[in-house]
Protein backbone atom coordinates (compact mmCIF):
# COMPACT_ATOMS: atom_id res chain seq x y z
CA UNK A 1 0.00 0.00 0.00
CA UNK A 2 1.16 3.70 -1.16
CA UNK A 3 1.49 6.01 1.36
CA UNK A 4 3.15 9.08 -0.22
CA UNK A 5 1.77 12.31 2.36
CA UNK A 6 4.10 10.16 4.88
CA UNK A 7 6.32 8.18 3.27
CA UNK A 8 9.53 10.42 5.19
CA UNK A 9 8.26 10.61 8.04
CA UNK A 10 9.79 8.59 11.46
CA UNK A 11 7.83 8.79 14.56
CA UNK A 12 9.57 10.27 17.18
CA UNK A 13 12.47 10.95 15.10
CA UNK A 14 13.42 14.48 13.75
CA UNK A 15 11.91 15.31 10.40
CA UNK A 16 14.56 14.73 6.89
CA UNK A 17 17.14 17.34 6.70
CA UNK A 18 17.23 19.00 3.03
CA UNK A 19 20.08 16.80 1.87
CA UNK A 20 17.83 13.21 2.65
CA UNK A 21 14.61 15.08 1.12
CA UNK A 22 16.44 15.71 -1.88
CA UNK A 23 17.76 11.74 -2.43
CA UNK A 24 14.57 10.39 -1.71
CA UNK A 25 13.68 12.33 -4.16
CA UNK A 26 11.92 15.55 -2.93
CA UNK A 27 11.70 18.47 -4.81
CA UNK A 28 11.40 16.58 -7.96
CA UNK A 29 7.99 17.33 -8.05
CA UNK A 30 8.47 20.98 -8.01
CA UNK A 31 11.36 20.58 -10.84
CA UNK A 32 8.82 18.67 -13.31
CA UNK A 33 6.35 21.53 -12.52
CA UNK A 34 8.23 24.18 -13.53
CA UNK A 35 8.92 22.43 -16.84
CA UNK A 36 5.50 22.58 -17.26
CA UNK A 37 3.07 25.87 -17.58
CA UNK A 38 0.80 26.90 -14.89
CA UNK A 39 -2.22 25.95 -16.42
CA UNK A 40 -0.99 22.41 -17.66
CA UNK A 41 -0.80 21.94 -13.49
CA UNK A 42 -4.05 22.94 -12.67
CA UNK A 43 -5.13 20.55 -15.69
CA UNK A 44 -2.72 17.65 -13.80
CA UNK A 45 -4.66 19.02 -10.24
CA UNK A 46 -8.48 19.02 -11.64
CA UNK A 47 -7.71 15.65 -13.63
CA UNK A 48 -6.42 14.20 -10.63
CA UNK A 49 -9.80 14.70 -8.44
CA UNK A 50 -8.15 15.99 -5.53
CA UNK A 51 -10.21 17.67 -3.06
CA UNK A 52 -9.87 19.49 0.04
CA UNK A 53 -9.25 17.73 2.71
CA UNK A 54 -9.60 20.27 5.81
CA UNK A 55 -13.42 19.64 6.13
CA UNK A 56 -15.57 21.22 3.18
CA UNK A 57 -13.58 18.91 0.30
CA UNK A 58 -13.68 21.71 -2.50
CA UNK A 59 -12.40 20.19 -5.67
CA UNK A 60 -8.48 21.80 -5.77
CA UNK A 61 -8.66 22.06 -9.52
CA UNK A 62 -12.01 23.76 -9.26
CA UNK A 63 -10.75 26.35 -6.82
CA UNK A 64 -7.47 27.16 -8.97
CA UNK A 65 -9.66 27.97 -12.25
CA UNK A 66 -11.46 30.86 -10.22
CA UNK A 67 -7.75 32.60 -10.03
CA UNK A 68 -7.58 35.36 -12.81
CA UNK A 69 -4.67 33.83 -14.64
CA UNK A 70 -2.54 34.96 -17.85
CA UNK A 71 -0.17 39.02 -18.56
CA UNK A 72 -3.56 40.73 -17.67
CA UNK A 73 -3.77 39.42 -14.14
CA UNK A 74 -3.63 41.35 -11.46
CA UNK A 75 -0.66 41.41 -9.59
CA UNK A 76 0.33 39.99 -7.22
CA UNK A 77 -0.84 36.93 -6.54
CA UNK A 78 -0.96 35.02 -2.80
CA UNK A 79 -1.14 31.71 -1.88
CA UNK A 80 -1.97 30.64 1.59
CA UNK A 81 -1.27 27.64 3.06
CA UNK A 82 -4.39 26.85 6.58
CA UNK A 83 -2.32 25.60 8.77
CA UNK A 84 -4.19 26.77 12.03
CA UNK A 85 -5.56 23.18 12.61
CA UNK A 86 -7.64 23.39 15.94
CA UNK A 87 -11.01 21.26 14.67
CA UNK A 88 -11.44 19.53 18.22
CA UNK A 89 -10.36 15.98 18.18
CA UNK A 90 -7.97 16.50 14.60
CA UNK A 91 -4.33 16.01 14.49
CA UNK A 92 -3.35 15.08 11.43
CA UNK A 93 -1.79 18.29 9.79
CA UNK A 94 0.80 18.76 13.17
CA UNK A 95 1.88 15.12 12.08
CA UNK A 96 2.83 16.71 8.55
CA UNK A 97 3.79 19.62 9.21
CA UNK A 98 5.95 18.33 12.28
CA UNK A 99 6.86 15.43 10.32
CA UNK A 100 7.93 16.22 6.83
CA UNK A 101 8.43 20.68 6.53
CA UNK A 102 10.30 20.56 3.33
CA UNK A 103 7.49 18.27 1.17
CA UNK A 104 4.72 20.86 2.62
CA UNK A 105 7.44 23.63 1.14
CA UNK A 106 7.76 21.87 -1.79
CA UNK A 107 4.43 21.49 -2.43
CA UNK A 108 3.56 25.12 -1.53
CA UNK A 109 5.63 26.28 -3.87
CA UNK A 110 3.47 24.26 -7.09
CA UNK A 111 0.83 25.21 -5.48
CA UNK A 112 1.87 28.66 -5.95
CA UNK A 113 3.55 28.14 -9.28
CA UNK A 114 0.15 26.91 -10.50
CA UNK A 115 -1.74 29.82 -10.01
CA UNK A 116 1.22 32.30 -10.54
CA UNK A 117 1.43 33.46 -6.98
CA UNK A 118 3.84 35.78 -5.97
CA UNK A 119 4.14 34.96 -2.36
CA UNK A 120 3.04 32.20 -0.36
CA UNK A 121 2.17 32.63 3.04
CA UNK A 122 2.09 29.49 5.84
CA UNK A 123 -0.19 30.44 8.34
CA UNK A 124 0.40 28.32 11.41
CA UNK A 125 -1.22 28.59 15.27
CA UNK A 126 0.61 29.26 17.31
CA UNK A 127 0.58 26.24 19.83
CA UNK A 128 2.42 24.43 16.98
CA UNK A 129 5.47 25.71 18.35
CA UNK A 130 7.10 22.52 17.10
CA UNK A 131 6.27 22.88 13.60
CA UNK A 132 7.65 26.54 13.61
CA UNK A 133 10.85 25.75 14.24
CA UNK A 134 10.97 22.73 11.73
CA UNK A 135 9.72 24.75 9.05
CA UNK A 136 11.70 27.72 9.66
CA UNK A 137 14.74 25.57 9.61
CA UNK A 138 13.54 23.68 5.96
CA UNK A 139 12.31 27.09 5.05
CA UNK A 140 15.71 28.66 5.11
CA UNK A 141 17.82 25.33 3.90
CA UNK A 142 15.30 25.95 0.83
CA UNK A 143 15.95 29.29 0.43
CA UNK A 144 19.88 28.56 0.07
CA UNK A 145 19.23 25.86 -2.09
CA UNK A 146 17.48 28.34 -4.96
CA UNK A 147 14.60 26.18 -4.11
CA UNK A 148 12.49 29.11 -3.04
CA UNK A 149 13.61 32.81 -3.71
CA UNK A 150 14.57 34.56 -7.30
CA UNK A 151 14.38 32.19 -10.43
CA UNK A 152 13.72 29.38 -8.67
CA UNK A 153 15.97 26.44 -9.93
CA UNK A 154 17.09 28.28 -12.86
CA UNK A 155 13.57 29.23 -14.01
CA UNK A 156 11.81 32.30 -14.92
CA UNK A 157 9.46 31.68 -12.06
CA UNK A 158 10.22 33.76 -8.59
CA UNK A 159 8.13 33.48 -5.21
CA UNK A 160 8.75 34.37 -1.64
CA UNK A 161 7.40 31.91 1.24
CA UNK A 162 6.50 33.32 4.58
CA UNK A 163 5.57 31.47 7.49
CA UNK A 164 3.35 33.33 10.05
CA UNK A 165 2.88 32.43 13.78
CA UNK A 166 -0.91 33.13 14.62
CA UNK A 167 -2.17 33.97 18.21
CA UNK A 168 -4.56 31.31 18.82
CA UNK A 169 -8.05 31.61 17.41
CA UNK A 170 -10.41 28.89 16.10
CA UNK A 171 -12.39 31.46 13.72
CA UNK A 172 -8.89 31.57 12.32
CA UNK A 173 -8.80 28.23 10.74
CA UNK A 174 -11.78 30.10 8.43
CA UNK A 175 -10.72 30.81 5.04
CA UNK A 176 -11.59 34.31 5.01
CA UNK A 177 -11.12 35.04 8.30
CA UNK A 178 -7.75 33.75 8.27
CA UNK A 179 -7.39 36.07 5.59
CA UNK A 180 -8.25 39.03 8.06
CA UNK A 181 -6.06 38.14 10.51
CA UNK A 182 -3.06 37.41 8.21
CA UNK A 183 -3.89 41.30 7.22
CA UNK A 184 -3.73 42.35 11.17
CA UNK A 185 -7.09 42.72 11.22
CA UNK A 186 -9.65 40.66 13.79
CA UNK A 187 -10.33 37.33 11.87
CA UNK A 188 -13.52 38.01 11.45
CA UNK A 189 -15.57 36.35 7.50
CA UNK A 190 -15.98 37.61 5.14
CA UNK A 191 -19.41 38.31 3.12
CA UNK A 192 -18.57 35.83 -0.27
CA UNK A 193 -18.78 36.63 -2.90
CA UNK A 194 -16.67 38.20 -3.74
CA UNK A 195 -14.48 34.94 -2.88
CA UNK A 196 -10.59 35.03 -2.46
CA UNK A 197 -9.74 33.86 -5.87
CA UNK A 198 -10.86 37.17 -7.23
CA UNK A 199 -10.74 39.21 -4.23
CA UNK A 200 -8.38 38.21 -1.29
CA UNK A 201 -5.64 38.69 0.71
CA UNK A 202 -5.61 42.93 1.20
CA UNK A 203 -7.54 42.48 -2.26
CA UNK A 204 -5.53 40.19 -4.32
CA UNK A 205 -6.78 36.90 -6.08
CA UNK A 206 -5.53 34.55 -3.46
CA UNK A 207 -6.02 30.99 -2.77
CA UNK A 208 -6.20 29.29 0.57
CA UNK A 209 -5.44 25.37 0.95
CA UNK A 210 -5.19 22.82 3.57
CA UNK A 211 -1.52 21.62 4.61
CA UNK A 212 -2.84 17.86 3.54
CA UNK A 213 -4.49 19.07 0.47
CA UNK A 214 -1.07 20.73 -0.64
CA UNK A 215 1.01 18.29 0.64
CA UNK A 216 -1.00 15.90 -2.01
CA UNK A 217 0.22 18.14 -4.41
CA UNK A 218 4.06 16.99 -5.23
CA UNK A 219 3.14 13.53 -5.70
CA UNK A 220 0.42 14.33 -8.48
CA UNK A 221 2.98 15.66 -9.86
CA UNK A 222 5.83 13.20 -9.99
CA UNK A 223 3.32 10.13 -10.50
CA UNK A 224 0.61 11.42 -12.34
CA UNK A 225 -3.59 11.91 -12.31
CA UNK A 226 -3.95 8.59 -12.96
CA UNK A 227 -1.67 6.69 -10.37
CA UNK A 228 -3.52 9.33 -7.65
CA UNK A 229 -6.80 8.37 -8.53
CA UNK A 230 -5.52 4.42 -8.00
CA UNK A 231 -4.46 5.25 -4.46
CA UNK A 232 -8.16 4.98 -3.50
CA UNK A 233 -10.64 2.65 -2.84
CA UNK A 234 -13.23 4.23 -4.19
CA UNK A 235 -12.45 6.53 -7.43
CA UNK A 236 -12.00 10.28 -5.57
CA UNK A 237 -8.32 9.73 -5.49
CA UNK A 238 -5.89 9.92 -3.01
CA UNK A 239 -5.21 8.41 0.12
CA UNK A 240 -6.86 10.49 3.59
CA UNK A 241 -4.84 10.56 6.62
CA UNK A 242 -7.97 9.32 8.86
CA UNK A 243 -7.31 9.11 12.88
CA UNK A 244 -9.21 8.32 16.03
CA UNK A 245 -9.53 9.11 19.51
CA UNK A 246 -11.45 8.85 22.48
CA UNK A 247 -12.02 5.05 24.04
CA UNK A 248 -10.19 2.99 21.97
CA UNK A 249 -7.40 0.52 21.66
CA UNK A 250 -5.19 2.28 19.36
CA UNK A 251 -6.05 6.21 19.50
CA UNK A 252 -3.45 7.79 16.32
CA UNK A 253 -3.52 8.89 12.56
CA UNK A 254 -2.90 6.56 9.92
CA UNK A 255 -2.19 7.98 5.96
CA UNK A 256 -4.74 5.20 4.03
CA UNK A 257 -6.59 4.62 0.79
CA UNK A 258 -9.59 7.56 0.29
CA UNK A 259 -12.63 5.30 0.97
CA UNK A 260 -11.70 3.03 3.48
CA UNK A 261 -14.81 1.90 5.16
CA UNK A 262 -15.65 2.83 8.68
CA UNK A 263 -15.49 -0.40 10.46
CA UNK A 264 -11.86 -0.69 9.10
CA UNK A 265 -11.10 2.54 10.53
CA UNK A 266 -12.37 1.83 14.07
CA UNK A 267 -11.27 -2.33 14.16
CA UNK A 268 -8.41 -2.87 12.38
CA UNK A 269 -6.43 0.38 12.72
CA UNK A 270 -7.84 2.00 16.26
CA UNK A 271 -7.98 -1.59 17.59
CA UNK A 272 -11.87 -1.39 18.04
CA UNK A 273 -12.92 -0.23 21.67
CA UNK A 274 -11.22 -0.36 25.10
CA UNK A 275 -12.13 -3.91 27.38
CA UNK A 276 -15.18 -2.97 29.27
CA UNK A 277 -16.58 -0.17 26.59
CA UNK A 278 -19.27 -0.10 24.18
CA UNK A 279 -19.08 2.11 20.37
CA UNK A 280 -22.48 4.08 20.31
CA UNK A 281 -21.31 6.34 17.88
CA UNK A 282 -18.16 8.81 16.59
CA UNK A 283 -18.13 12.22 14.66
CA UNK A 284 -16.01 10.83 11.43
CA UNK A 285 -14.01 14.30 10.84
CA UNK A 286 -13.83 16.65 13.51
CA UNK A 287 -16.25 18.47 16.08
CA UNK A 288 -18.43 19.90 13.21
CA UNK A 289 -19.85 16.87 11.86
CA UNK A 290 -23.14 14.88 12.46
CA UNK A 291 -22.47 11.29 14.36
CA UNK A 292 -22.82 8.14 12.69
CA UNK A 293 -23.36 4.79 14.36
CA UNK A 294 -23.07 1.53 14.42
CA UNK A 295 -25.25 1.49 11.82
CA UNK A 296 -22.63 2.45 9.62
CA UNK A 297 -19.64 0.86 9.87
CA UNK A 298 -19.83 -0.25 6.02
CA UNK A 299 -20.07 3.39 4.68
CA UNK A 300 -16.56 3.65 2.50
CA UNK A 301 -15.06 7.14 4.38
CA UNK A 302 -14.51 9.41 1.29
CA UNK A 303 -16.66 12.53 0.16
CA UNK A 304 -19.55 10.94 -1.18
CA UNK A 305 -20.73 8.14 1.12
CA UNK A 306 -20.25 9.97 4.62
CA UNK A 307 -23.00 12.84 2.77
CA UNK A 308 -25.44 9.85 1.82
CA UNK A 309 -25.92 8.79 5.85
CA UNK A 310 -26.33 12.61 6.87
CA UNK A 311 -22.56 13.45 7.94
CA UNK A 312 -19.50 14.51 6.39
CA UNK A 313 -15.81 13.32 5.89
CA UNK A 314 -14.79 16.22 7.87
CA UNK A 315 -11.37 16.39 8.63
CA UNK A 316 -11.25 12.48 8.55
CA UNK A 317 -10.22 12.34 12.31
CA UNK A 318 -12.71 10.91 14.26
CA UNK A 319 -14.64 11.30 17.69
CA UNK A 320 -15.26 7.31 19.52
CA UNK A 321 -17.98 8.14 21.85
CA UNK A 322 -18.78 4.71 24.35
CA UNK A 323 -21.43 3.71 26.36
CA UNK A 324 -19.15 4.62 29.88
CA UNK A 325 -19.79 8.81 28.46
CA UNK A 326 -22.44 10.74 28.99
CA UNK A 327 -23.47 12.08 25.11
CA UNK A 328 -25.39 15.17 26.67
CA UNK A 329 -22.05 15.94 28.38
CA UNK A 330 -20.04 15.37 25.33
CA UNK A 331 -22.20 18.03 23.72
CA UNK A 332 -22.17 20.60 26.39
CA UNK A 333 -17.87 19.86 25.87
CA UNK A 334 -18.72 20.69 22.22
CA UNK A 335 -20.63 23.95 22.63
CA UNK A 336 -18.91 25.42 25.13
CA UNK A 337 -16.00 25.14 22.85
CA UNK A 338 -17.68 26.69 19.94
CA UNK A 339 -19.57 29.31 21.90
CA UNK A 340 -16.15 30.16 23.49
CA UNK A 341 -14.23 30.35 20.15
CA UNK A 342 -17.49 32.53 18.49
CA UNK A 343 -15.58 35.52 16.67
CA UNK A 344 -18.79 37.60 18.18
CA UNK A 345 -19.66 39.39 14.59
CA UNK A 346 -22.98 37.44 13.87
CA UNK A 347 -26.05 37.18 16.44
CA UNK A 348 -26.96 33.27 15.74
CA UNK A 349 -23.28 32.52 16.60
CA UNK A 350 -22.77 35.05 19.51
CA UNK A 351 -25.99 34.70 20.98
CA UNK A 352 -27.08 31.23 19.74
CA UNK A 353 -24.32 29.11 20.71
CA UNK A 354 -23.85 30.41 24.42
CA UNK A 355 -27.60 29.89 24.90
CA UNK A 356 -27.38 26.14 23.75
CA UNK A 357 -24.08 25.50 25.81
CA UNK A 358 -25.94 26.62 28.79
CA UNK A 359 -28.98 24.60 28.14
CA UNK A 360 -26.85 21.90 27.61
CA UNK A 361 -25.36 22.53 30.68
CA UNK A 362 -28.37 22.81 32.95
CA UNK A 363 -29.50 19.75 31.19
CA UNK A 364 -26.47 17.87 32.42
CA UNK A 365 -26.40 19.04 36.07
CA UNK A 366 -29.90 18.09 36.34
CA UNK A 367 -31.62 21.57 35.96
CA UNK A 368 -33.23 20.65 32.38
CA UNK A 369 -37.00 20.85 31.58
CA UNK A 370 -39.00 19.20 28.98
CA UNK A 371 -39.17 22.40 26.90
CA UNK A 372 -35.31 22.56 27.12
CA UNK A 373 -35.61 19.80 24.24
CA UNK A 374 -37.92 22.58 22.13
CA UNK A 375 -34.87 25.01 22.52
CA UNK A 376 -32.26 22.83 21.31
CA UNK A 377 -34.55 21.97 18.74
CA UNK A 378 -34.92 25.40 17.77
CA UNK A 379 -31.71 26.40 17.41
CA UNK A 380 -30.57 23.64 15.19
CA UNK A 381 -33.62 24.90 12.57
CA UNK A 382 -32.64 28.36 13.11
CA UNK A 383 -28.99 28.07 13.16
CA UNK A 384 -28.12 26.95 10.06
CA UNK A 385 -26.16 27.70 6.88
CA UNK A 386 -27.63 30.90 5.38
CA UNK A 387 -28.22 32.52 8.34
CA UNK A 388 -25.15 32.88 9.72
CA UNK A 389 -22.35 34.51 7.99
CA UNK A 390 -19.57 31.70 8.30
CA UNK A 391 -19.85 27.60 8.64
CA UNK A 392 -18.98 27.95 12.43
CA UNK A 393 -22.27 28.01 13.85
CA UNK A 394 -23.94 25.42 11.73
CA UNK A 395 -20.96 23.38 12.07
CA UNK A 396 -21.57 23.75 15.55
CA UNK A 397 -25.24 22.53 15.14
CA UNK A 398 -24.21 19.44 12.91
CA UNK A 399 -23.30 17.17 16.18
CA UNK A 400 -25.82 18.92 17.68
CA UNK A 401 -28.62 18.10 15.30
CA UNK A 402 -27.49 13.98 14.87
CA UNK A 403 -27.24 13.66 18.96
CA UNK A 404 -31.02 14.93 19.48
CA UNK A 405 -31.89 12.32 17.31
CA UNK A 406 -29.92 8.98 18.20
CA UNK A 407 -29.20 10.06 21.87
CA UNK A 408 -32.50 11.51 22.59
CA UNK A 409 -33.57 9.16 25.49
CA UNK A 410 -30.43 10.16 27.25
CA UNK A 411 -31.18 13.56 26.74
CA UNK A 412 -34.79 12.68 28.19
CA UNK A 413 -33.31 10.33 31.25
CA UNK A 414 -31.27 13.70 32.04
CA UNK A 415 -34.63 15.62 32.21
CA UNK A 416 -36.87 12.74 34.02
CA UNK A 417 -34.23 12.04 36.39
CA UNK A 418 -32.80 15.48 37.62
CA UNK A 419 -29.14 14.03 37.60
CA UNK A 420 -26.93 12.35 35.25
CA UNK A 421 -26.67 8.77 35.12
CA UNK A 422 -22.81 8.73 34.15
CA UNK A 423 -22.06 10.85 37.41
CA UNK B 1 9.33 51.98 25.71
CA UNK B 2 9.86 49.12 23.17
CA UNK B 3 13.57 47.74 23.63
CA UNK B 4 15.89 47.30 20.49
CA UNK B 5 15.42 44.37 20.63
CA UNK B 6 12.02 44.37 20.63
CA UNK B 7 11.92 47.12 17.89
CA UNK B 8 14.18 44.46 15.36
CA UNK B 9 12.73 41.42 16.28
CA UNK B 10 9.19 42.81 14.82
CA UNK B 11 10.60 45.12 11.92
CA UNK B 12 11.80 41.45 10.61
CA UNK B 13 8.10 40.49 10.78
CA UNK B 14 7.31 43.62 9.30
CA UNK B 15 9.08 43.01 6.11
CA UNK B 16 7.18 39.81 5.14
CA UNK B 17 4.14 42.24 4.58
CA UNK B 18 3.18 44.58 2.39
CA UNK B 19 1.44 46.95 5.09
CA UNK B 20 3.02 46.96 8.01
CA UNK B 21 0.03 46.47 10.77
CA UNK B 22 0.04 42.26 9.10
CA UNK B 23 2.40 42.00 11.76
CA UNK B 24 0.48 43.00 14.65
CA UNK B 25 0.00 39.17 16.15
CA UNK B 26 3.72 38.95 16.08
CA UNK B 27 4.75 41.66 17.25
CA UNK B 28 2.39 41.66 20.02
CA UNK B 29 4.15 38.16 21.23
CA UNK B 30 7.60 39.50 20.80
CA UNK B 31 6.38 41.52 23.32
CA UNK B 32 5.36 38.75 25.27
CA UNK B 33 8.41 36.74 24.77
CA UNK B 34 10.68 39.29 26.30
CA UNK B 35 7.91 40.58 28.92
CA UNK B 36 6.03 37.96 30.20
CA UNK B 37 2.48 40.04 29.38
CA UNK B 38 1.52 42.86 27.08
CA UNK B 39 0.96 45.99 29.13
CA UNK B 40 -1.09 49.17 28.15
CA UNK B 41 2.10 50.94 27.52
CA UNK B 42 2.87 47.93 25.17
CA UNK B 43 0.21 48.13 23.21
CA UNK B 44 0.44 51.92 22.66
CA UNK B 45 3.88 51.48 21.58
CA UNK B 46 3.37 49.04 19.14
CA UNK B 47 0.36 50.79 17.84
CA UNK B 48 3.19 53.89 17.27
CA UNK B 49 5.26 51.62 15.62
CA UNK B 50 2.53 49.61 13.39
CA UNK B 51 0.91 52.79 12.36
CA UNK B 52 -2.38 51.81 14.00
CA UNK B 53 -4.67 53.18 16.64
CA UNK B 54 -4.10 51.72 20.12
CA UNK B 55 -7.44 50.97 20.64
CA UNK B 56 -6.84 48.88 16.65
CA UNK B 57 -4.24 46.52 18.59
CA UNK B 58 -5.90 46.45 21.67
CA UNK B 59 -9.20 45.16 19.76
CA UNK B 60 -6.86 42.50 17.88
CA UNK B 61 -4.70 41.74 21.61
CA UNK B 62 -7.92 40.88 23.28
CA UNK B 63 -9.23 38.54 20.56
CA UNK B 64 -6.54 36.07 20.09
CA UNK B 65 -6.17 34.17 23.48
CA UNK B 66 -2.01 33.44 22.93
CA UNK B 67 -2.26 37.34 23.92
CA UNK B 68 -1.99 38.15 27.65
CA UNK B 69 -2.98 41.54 28.60
CA UNK B 70 -2.35 41.32 32.39
CA UNK B 71 0.79 39.60 34.25
CA UNK B 72 0.92 35.38 34.39
CA UNK B 73 3.33 33.29 36.14
CA UNK B 74 6.35 32.24 35.12
CA UNK B 75 5.00 29.36 33.72
CA UNK B 76 1.66 28.85 31.68
CA UNK B 77 -0.58 25.51 32.10
CA UNK B 78 -2.61 24.99 28.70
CA UNK B 79 -5.09 22.55 29.79
CA UNK B 80 -6.48 20.73 26.75
CA UNK B 81 -10.89 21.03 27.33
CA UNK B 82 -11.29 20.04 24.20
CA UNK B 83 -13.72 16.86 23.34
CA UNK B 84 -11.30 14.09 22.89
CA UNK B 85 -9.64 15.05 26.33
CA UNK B 86 -12.74 15.49 27.53
CA UNK B 87 -13.54 11.79 27.15
CA UNK B 88 -10.17 10.96 28.19
CA UNK B 89 -10.94 12.00 31.98
CA UNK B 90 -9.71 16.25 31.52
CA UNK B 91 -12.13 17.18 34.44
CA UNK B 92 -10.85 15.08 36.95
CA UNK B 93 -7.04 16.28 35.67
CA UNK B 94 -8.57 19.78 36.24
CA UNK B 95 -10.02 18.82 40.16
CA UNK B 96 -6.40 17.81 40.43
CA UNK B 97 -4.91 20.67 39.50
CA UNK B 98 -7.28 23.11 41.31
CA UNK B 99 -6.50 21.31 44.28
CA UNK B 100 -2.48 21.12 43.97
CA UNK B 101 -2.34 24.62 43.09
CA UNK B 102 -5.08 26.65 44.61
CA UNK B 103 -6.10 28.29 41.27
CA UNK B 104 -8.92 27.99 38.82
CA UNK B 105 -8.68 28.46 35.27
CA UNK B 106 -7.25 31.97 34.68
CA UNK B 107 -5.57 32.50 37.67
CA UNK B 108 -2.43 32.71 38.79
CA UNK B 109 -0.87 31.06 41.84
CA UNK B 110 0.58 33.36 44.53
CA UNK B 111 4.06 32.33 43.97
CA UNK B 112 3.70 33.05 40.69
CA UNK B 113 4.91 30.03 39.31
CA UNK B 114 1.96 28.88 37.69
CA UNK B 115 -0.91 30.15 35.40
CA UNK B 116 -3.65 27.85 34.39
CA UNK B 117 -5.43 28.20 31.16
CA UNK B 118 -7.76 26.43 29.07
CA UNK B 119 -6.92 25.55 25.83
CA UNK B 120 -8.78 24.66 22.15
CA UNK B 121 -8.38 21.21 20.89
CA UNK B 122 -3.85 21.16 20.86
CA UNK B 123 -4.10 18.35 17.92
CA UNK B 124 -2.74 15.38 20.29
CA UNK B 125 -6.02 13.94 20.53
CA UNK B 126 -4.00 10.22 20.29
CA UNK B 127 -2.24 11.47 23.52
CA UNK B 128 -5.58 12.75 25.19
CA UNK B 129 -5.17 14.00 27.97
CA UNK B 130 -3.07 16.78 26.96
CA UNK B 131 -1.32 19.77 27.95
CA UNK B 132 1.08 22.14 27.12
CA UNK B 133 3.90 23.74 29.63
CA UNK B 134 4.92 26.69 28.35
CA UNK B 135 6.13 25.27 24.69
CA UNK B 136 6.21 21.53 26.17
CA UNK B 137 3.51 19.14 25.16
CA UNK B 138 2.71 16.25 27.37
CA UNK B 139 0.18 13.50 26.67
CA UNK B 140 -1.43 10.31 28.40
CA UNK B 141 -1.67 12.66 31.67
CA UNK B 142 -2.82 11.21 34.89
CA UNK B 143 -2.99 13.04 38.47
CA UNK B 144 0.07 11.23 39.21
CA UNK B 145 2.44 12.06 36.28
CA UNK B 146 0.67 15.88 35.93
CA UNK B 147 3.16 16.02 39.72
CA UNK B 148 6.02 14.64 37.99
CA UNK B 149 5.70 16.95 35.83
CA UNK B 150 5.03 20.49 37.06
CA UNK B 151 8.24 19.18 39.17
CA UNK B 152 10.55 20.79 36.10
CA UNK B 153 8.82 24.12 36.35
CA UNK B 154 10.52 26.13 39.45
Amino acid sequence: MERPLTENIRPGEPPLGLREYVERGGYEGLRLALQRTPLEIQREVTESGLRGRGGAGFPTGQKWSFVPMGPDARRPKYLVVNGDEMEPGTMKDRLLLEGDPHALIESTIIASYAIEADAAYIFLRWEYSTAAERLKAALAEAYDAGYVGRAIMGSGYSLEVHLHRSAGRYMCGEESGLLNALEGKRAIPRSKPPFPQAVGLWGQPTVVQNVETICNLRHIIRHGAEWFKGLSLTGEGGTKLYGASGKVRHPGVWELPLGTPLGELLHDHAGGMLPGHRFRGLLPGGASTAFMTPDHLDVAMDFTAPQRVGTRLGTGTMIVLDDRTCPVGLMHNLLRFFARESCGYCTPCREGLPWVARTLAAIEAGDGRESDLDILDHHVRMIRAGHTFCPLAPGAMAPLESALVHFRQDFEQHIRMGACPWR
Amino acid sequence: MLSDTERQEIEREIVHYPRARAAVAEALMVVQRHRGWVSDEAVRDVAALLEMTPDEVEGIATFYSMVFRQPVGRHIIHLCDSVSCWIMGQETLLEHLQRKLGIGFGETTADRRFTLIPAGCLGACDLAPVMRVDDDLYGHLTPAKLDEILERYP
